[in-house]
């Protein structure tokens, strides 16, 4: 089986404190660490998976910047094949419909039987990417995959679906399938792995190489227009309790028992 | 023409509750652009949804036909993108839902549709809608304003409006289906229920709340202390559940429990809004986490900016003096 996954490098700004650039349209990165993002993580690992159970190859496929290749050879330390990272300021970032568009002109010219991507990615949560990646691709789709089955040339998806309920659907190959978190245990890359990957081929390609014109994928041909980022004004109705981390407990605990929340 | 579509979700003979919030804000945006709200129905013999929705919509546009019986996001494709062509509305919203997620990015491209995802709000400028939507898990807002022709299409996000009373009585016209015959490149099979656990969170008084923050296994203890001296039971994030810190029933928000407890003890949690939606109704919510700008801050009652290994094991010990 001919798998891609797609990765993206995201930053961790859960704990960040983050600042709008001099731009207004973005954010402040430089303080920022990055690594693949989450839902991806799980999707490498599952293309890994159906390789070492199915046999086959794995490919990893980006499109970022050169600082995205650490993660791109840890997912090859892991297993995967080979990379391509497609670098291209041009490309805008913030319209999944032109990431895709980005994603299939690579794609489509390769023999592929499956192809995944994250539900989400963390910085923009679009969740839009892998659905559209499919449509141009011309072939069927699963969103939110927590499961994969395979039969005669078809696959089973499980669907995750609010509440807990999942949703089987089946469909032909080639497909697309944007696997969500938890689907499997992610490894951690062993040390010969990662030496290894040092050796495996991560090509890097811009939109001539892909034969796509910069009017199809940048900012000014774009349906949509991010205008401006703004932190959002917080309305917290919340009671913020002071001082050491002792006294905030010992106020905190008062509270619940005097204060009758328990 | 510059009407605003909405399209209905239900699923296993529910109405789900994202339709009349989309409803909601389908009217206000509706007003301003001197234009109706219809809702688009596709089921088989739903007829009390229909009769529902029109209680918020100027119009429902219903095809009761038994392809719809079970959602299809390559049929609902083909609906829509047929509907768009005769109906020609400003504006389409579907749910950013698992159900509008997985259908509304395609039609988009098939459509060429200008599309901004997980909108929550709108702002208007010219007469225009402006969708505002969120970055990095609800830190930073952005007003991404549709370029070109409509119709335009947006996924909305959930629990973002209040819904209210009925106030309208739109009428329901049944039309033909577009799609005649089955699609079979993509078939559904069966819904497969979630596993029932040892502990039902939804019946939880008290419930500790366990996030990213709290970082490894090893930690958990000491939360299962805290949550002991309490009588409380443990919940968490997703990213709790998926690191296999508590198993799976145990996870709330959009993808686990919606849980309304008396007490909600968020220990390391970000506020993620699929977080915030399976938690939101509980009486009190205490927050614990050292971002003071975190998102879970915006819905809680009580909050400790501070470092949870600092403050959980004295909180743990003097709830235990406490109580005696
Ligand atoms: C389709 C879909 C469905 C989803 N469904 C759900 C769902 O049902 N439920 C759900 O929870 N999520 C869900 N998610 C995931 C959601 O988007 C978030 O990724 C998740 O809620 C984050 O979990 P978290 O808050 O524990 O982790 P993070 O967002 O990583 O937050 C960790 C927090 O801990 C704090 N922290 C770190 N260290 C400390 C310390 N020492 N002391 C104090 N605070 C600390 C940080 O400041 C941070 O705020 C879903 C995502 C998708 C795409
Ligand atoms: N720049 C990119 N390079 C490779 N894959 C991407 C890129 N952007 C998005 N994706 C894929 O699309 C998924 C969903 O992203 P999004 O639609 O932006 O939420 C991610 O989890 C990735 O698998």
């Amino acid at each position: 089986m001919n798998i891609f996954v797609c990765v993206k490098r995201v930053p961790d700004t859960s704990e960040a404190e983050i600042k709008i650039d001099e731009t207004g349209r973005d954010v402040d990165s430089s303080r920022f660490s990055f690594d693949i993002n989450d839902a991806d993580n799980y999707a490498v690992e599952e293309a890994i998976r159906i390789k070492e159970a199915r046999g086959g190859n794995v490919q990893v496929i980006c499109a970022g910047p050169q600082d995205a290749d650490v993660m791109i050879r840890m997912a090859l330390a892991k297993g995967g094949d080979s990379a391509v990272r497609i670098d291209d300021p041009r490309i805008n970032k913030n319209d999944p419909l032109q990431m895709a568009k980005v994603l299939a002109a690579y794609i489509k010219e390769q023999e592929y039987d499956l192809v995944m991507t994250g539900c989400m990615a963390n910085d923009n949560w679009f969740m839009a990417t892998g659905v559209a990646l499919a449509e141009e691709l011309g072939v069927p789709h699963a969103a939110m995959v927590n499961q994969v089955e395979f039969l005669d040339g078809k696959v089973k998806a499980h669907r995750e679906l609010e509440g807990g309920l999942s949703e089987v659907v089946e469909m032909e190959l080639p497909a697309v399938l944007t696997i969500q978190t938890g689907i499997n245990e992610p490894r951690y890359a062993p040390i010969r792995g990662i030496r290894a990957a040092q050796k495996k081929e991560l090509k890097v390609l811009n939109l001539d190489d892909l034969g796509i014109s910069e009017e199809e994928v940048s900012e000014n041909s774009s349906l949509i227009e991010l205008q401006k980022l703004y932190i959002p004004e917080v309305v917290s109705k919340a009671e913020f309790i002071e001082g050491e981390p002792e006294e905030k407990a010992q106020i905190m605990a008062d509270k619940l028992v005097k204060g009758g929340l328990l | 023409m510059s009407d605003v579509f909405v399209l209905a979700e239900h699923r296993q003979g529910e109405l789900r509750d994202i339709t009349l919030e989309m409803l909601t804000l389908a009217n206000g945006v509706a007003e301003k652009l001197g234009g109706n709200t219809v809702a688009v129905l596709l089921g088989s013999g739903v007829d009390s949804f229909a009769e529902k929705v029109s209680g918020y919509s100027d119009k429902v546009l219903y095809i009761d036909d038994p392809l719809f019986e079970d959602y299809n996001s390559e049929k609902y494709q083909r609906v829509l993108a047929a509907l768009l062509d005769d109906y020609k509305p400003t504006l389409l919203m579907v749910g950013h839902t698992t159900q509008g997620v997985d259908m509304a990015p395609a039609l988009a491209v098939e459509k060429q549709l200008p599309f901004i995802s997980d909108v929550f709000e709108f702002e208007f400028e010219d007469g225009k809608p402006i969708p505002v939507r969120q970055f990095y898990g609800g830190k930073v807002n952005a007003n991404v304003a549709f370029k070109g022709d409509p119709p335009y299409l947006a996924t909305i996000r959930e629990a973002s409006v209040e819904v209210g009373e009925p106030s309208k009585q739109g009428s329901v016209e049944k039309i033909d289906s577009p799609l005649k015959e089955d699609i079979d490149y993509r078939r559904f099979i069966e819904y497969i229920e979630a596993e029932v656990g040892d502990v039902d969170i939804t019946q939880s008084e008290i419930l500790v709340a366990v996030g990213r923050g709290v970082r490894e296994d090893k930690n958990m203890p000491m939360v299962e202390e805290l949550a002991q001296v309490l009588k409380a039971d443990l919940c968490g994030s997703r990213a709790a559940t998926d690191a296999g810190w508590l198993p799976h029933d145990r996870q709330v928000g959009t993808s686990g429990k919606t849980v309304k407890p008396k007490l909600y003890l968020a220990i390391g949690i970000s506020g993620a809004f699929q977080h915030l939606a399976g938690m939101k109704g509980a009486k009190t919510i205490v927050a614990i986490n050292k971002d003071p700008e975190a998102p879970i801050f915006a819905e809680a009652d009580y909050g400790i900016v501070d470092d949870l290994f600092k403050v959980v094991p004295v909180l743990t010990e003097k709830l235990k003096e406490l109580k005696g």
